[in-house]
């Protein structure tokens, strides 16, 4: 790098394809992949699927960026950025999947020029959001992060392990390329699980205190929305109440490596027997898309 | 809260660019053991895909060399070993580092 | 004090000053030849306590920095936005890692380094003291704050200390697609609405003097240059460097469609340079001296981070000790094949 060219040095030598700021491209992962949408499949209720996938991905990646300059050491600021920017990475896949395969499923505020991903993400108001409520809470502490990352990292590995063999090629390679993300997602909280469980009395009790504000939400996560269990019969979709043993096998196997107990909080009941994938959610919900829309909303005509 | 106490140690990082290469020092981090000193490694030194495997090792398990006739000066207490040599220089031919 | 900082804090405690001197010649004759001094070579205490700072500061600069933009994560308007946002905001906590890791070579600390930064003892970019109210910020800090800190690093990569120089390479390669993506992102607000054209104006006007500002005092009023340029620490003077980046700037503005806020602004064909106003150094030192828009801010958020963490690194610690009490060995190193 010479310093008459400061700038120009700049550009040299990069190897731009793919370096930079990792997790923002998402071409790459459906590169060579179909995207026809197999014939005896229902469409709109292939959107509604990728956006429930999709939703729970976005909420908890805006969730988890709020960690960013906030974590215990500058290290974990890098990880839990990555964790998100994965996640959001997955959304942005599945949104764009969901407005590819229904056109309709695009909300009628957003304007014309505005893609798929962003017309779901910015203009949907609360009640058209699909995700399960545990991704919607504040964050809470570090434990508490910790205790939701863990469930639902667990959770969504299961998933995402059996949606790659799922009937829509789309959906099958977003699994794919999920599968070893949300790997390290659980990996990770499991790492930070058995050291706070079996740290300082202190973190031990946060990380007690953290699973048993997340314990509540965790049933949802198996109850399956009847659009789910139509296309896990068509074997485009996953059961989720298939997943429960799955999942409760590795949480135990985390559990008492970490001495820690297994939550007993009961389950958040439903209101008039709907949740998060009917689209009804609990009050933080609204505060998440105030701050996550506003501007995009403020300017509708803009350009970003 | 002991600030000592909670300081984390420092690790030194090496990584294989590739297939083919060997692993080169790239930088060091904090971090409380060795497996979480991986993981931050991955995040922090192959973010951009730079890598196919990491190395970490404590900094202050590393023994260094002597300096010899051959350094274009040296410490007069010759025998004292620094503790953290970090950021070696990295060959031209590992990518992205 | 690590074993390193006990031995360069007193090189006299058993060598005879002709050594001193000697060792001291020998160091510069390598600096002037343009060879890198590296952790374990000898060197003067004053040029590794110099350098300590140099360094810290930079360090602080990049974590402290991560709060300007970070306040824009959660509400940036497309989800692509949000993602670069998040990545680079990623990378500034990358950065500022790297450069601690190299203060550390030289004897310092992380957690005392912290320390002093979150205790107000130290000095990082006052750049950062500045709010950024709109989303154009984020596009404007890419181009004038991140282009000014690469006019200020890529001359660093060929710094005389070894790990510095190392770490600055590093950083300015991926500065450089930091810029690239704020200035993409003003092009495509240009082309948008009256609206959008009218918030990037204003963030141009907003940023332009404290850009300016980031090259350090003008070269008549700023100490320390001499040793610095001497030793190869600082390769060119404070107005050097402003002439440079205003030289950059100005064709890029132009191309933007945007104005630089200052009157005096226009090509000197004898100079082969433009001529530009002063910035305000009044307000400058007011903010140096902690008297910014947002200097209590961004240090009480720092200290915030690091107190709220204690629990959580001292139990990471803590677990880390029973562990290795139970392998009956201190630390072990560990490996991963294709986990990258």
């Amino acid at each position: 790098m010479s310093w008459d060219n400061a700038y120009e040095s700049l550009t040299e030598e990069h190897d731009v394809s793919g370096h930079w700021a990792f997790g923002t491209g998402f071409a790459d992962a459906l590169a060579g992949v179909g995207h026809d949408v197999p014939a005896d499949v229902d469409r709109a209720e292939l959107a509604a699927y990728c956006v429930m996938l999709g939703d729970d991905a976005l909420v908890f990646a805006q969730r988890l960026s709020e960690w960013c300059s906030n974590a215990p050491e500058l290290e974990e600021d890098v990880a839990l950025a990555n964790i998100a920017l994965d996640l959001l990475g997955q959304a942005r896949m599945l949104l764009t999947r969901a407005g590819e395969v229904d056109p309709t499923v695009r909300p009628a505020a957003a304007p014309e020029h505005v893609p798929d991903e962003d017309a779901l993400a910015y203009f949907r108001d609360e009640r058209a959001f699909r995700n399960v409520r545990m991704v919607e809470q504040e964050p809470g502490d570090f434990a508490e992060t910790v205790a939701r990352l863990l469930v639902f990292g667990c959770w969504r590995l299961a998933l995402f392990e059996r949606l790659a063999g799922s009937r829509d090629p789309v959906l099958s390679a977003i699994a794919a390329k999920g599968v070893k993300e949300l790997a390290y997602h659980r990996d990770h909280a499991a790492q930070w699980a058995l050291r706070l469980g079996d740290g300082t009395e202190f973190s031990r009790e946060r990380m007690r205190a953290g699973l048993d504000r997340v314990w509540p939400f965790v049933a949802e996560l198996f109850t399956p929305h009847p659009v789910e269990t139509r296309l896990a019969e068509a074997g485009v979709a996953v059961d989720p109440a298939e997943l429960r043993s799955t999942v409760d096998d590795v949480l135990d196997r985390v559990l008492v490596a970490a001495g820690l107990p297994r939550p007993e909080t009961p389950a958040l009941p439903a209101a008039a027997g709907l949740a998060g994938r009917h689209g009804v959610h609990t009050e933080p919900m609204g505060y998440l898309l105030a701050e996550m829309q506003h501007i995009a909303r403020s300017h509708p005509a803009a350009v970003w | 809260m002991n600030e000592t106490r909670s300081a984390w140690p420092l690790w030194e990082v090496f990584v294989r660019g590739k297939r083919g290469l060997n692993h080169v020092h790239v930088g060091s981090l904090h971090a409380p053991d060795a497996e979480m000193a991986v993981r931050n490694a991955r995040d922090l030194y192959t973010r951009r895909n730079e890598g196919v495997s990491i190395w970490v090792v404590p900094a202050a398990e590393i023994t260094a060399s002597s300096p010899d006739e051959k350094d274009p000066f040296f410490a007069p207490s010759g025998d004292k070993v620094y503790r953290h040599p970090t950021f070696y220089a990295i060959p031209d031919d590992v990518p992205h580092l | 004090m690590t074993e390193r900082a006990e031995l360069a804090a007193s090189p006299g405690r058993e060598t005879p000053e002709r050594e001193i001197e000697e060792l001291e010649r020998r160091f510069q004759r390598t600096v002037d030849a343009e060879q890198r001094i590296e952790p374990r070579d000898w060197m003067p205490e004053a040029y590794r306590r110099t350098l300590v700072r140099q360094i810290a500061q930079h360090a602080h600069s990049e974590i402290i920095g991560m709060q300007p933009e970070g306040n824009w994560i959660t509400r940036a308007p497309s989800l692509r936005r949000k993602a670069i946002l998040l990545a680079k905001v990623q990378d500034e906590a990358g950065h500022g890692l790297y450069l601690y890791a190299a203060t550390e070579t030289l004897g310092a600390d992380r957690e005392d380094l912290t320390r002093r930064l979150v205790d107000g003892r130290q000095k990082y970019s006052s750049i950062f003291n500045y709010p950024t109210p709109t989303f154009a910020d984020v596009g404007v800090i890419g181009w004038l704050v991140d282009g000014a800190a690469i006019c200020n690093q890529v001359p660093l990569c060929r710094t005389s200390y070894g790990p510095y120089a190392r770490a600055m390479i590093r950083i300015c390669k991926e500065e450089s697609f930091h810029q690239r993506q704020g200035y993409e992102l003003l092009m495509t607000m240009m082309r948008g609405s009256a609206e959008q054209r009218a918030m990037v104006q204003d963030a141009v006007d907003r940023w332009w003097w404290p850009s300016l500002m980031m090259f350090g005092p003008p070269d008549d009023a700023s100490t320390n240059t001499e040793q610095s340029m001497r030793w190869r620490i600082k390769r060119h003077t404070n107005d050097e460097l402003r002439q440079k980046f205003v030289d950059m700037t100005v064709p890029q503005a132009e191309k933007l469609g945007v104005t630089l806020p200052d009157p005096q602004l226009r090509w000197n064909a004898e100079r082969g340079h433009h001529d530009f106003g002063q910035p305000d150094w009044d307000e400058f030192w007011r903010v140096v001296k902690g008297d910014g828009p947002c200097n209590a801010q961004r240090v009480a958020h720092r200290r915030r981070a690091h107190e709220d963490g204690a629990w959580v690194r001292e139990a990471a610690a803590a677990y880390a000790r029973k562990r290795a009490g139970d392998a009956g060995g201190t630390g072990r190193a560990a490996r991963t094949e294709g986990a990258a």
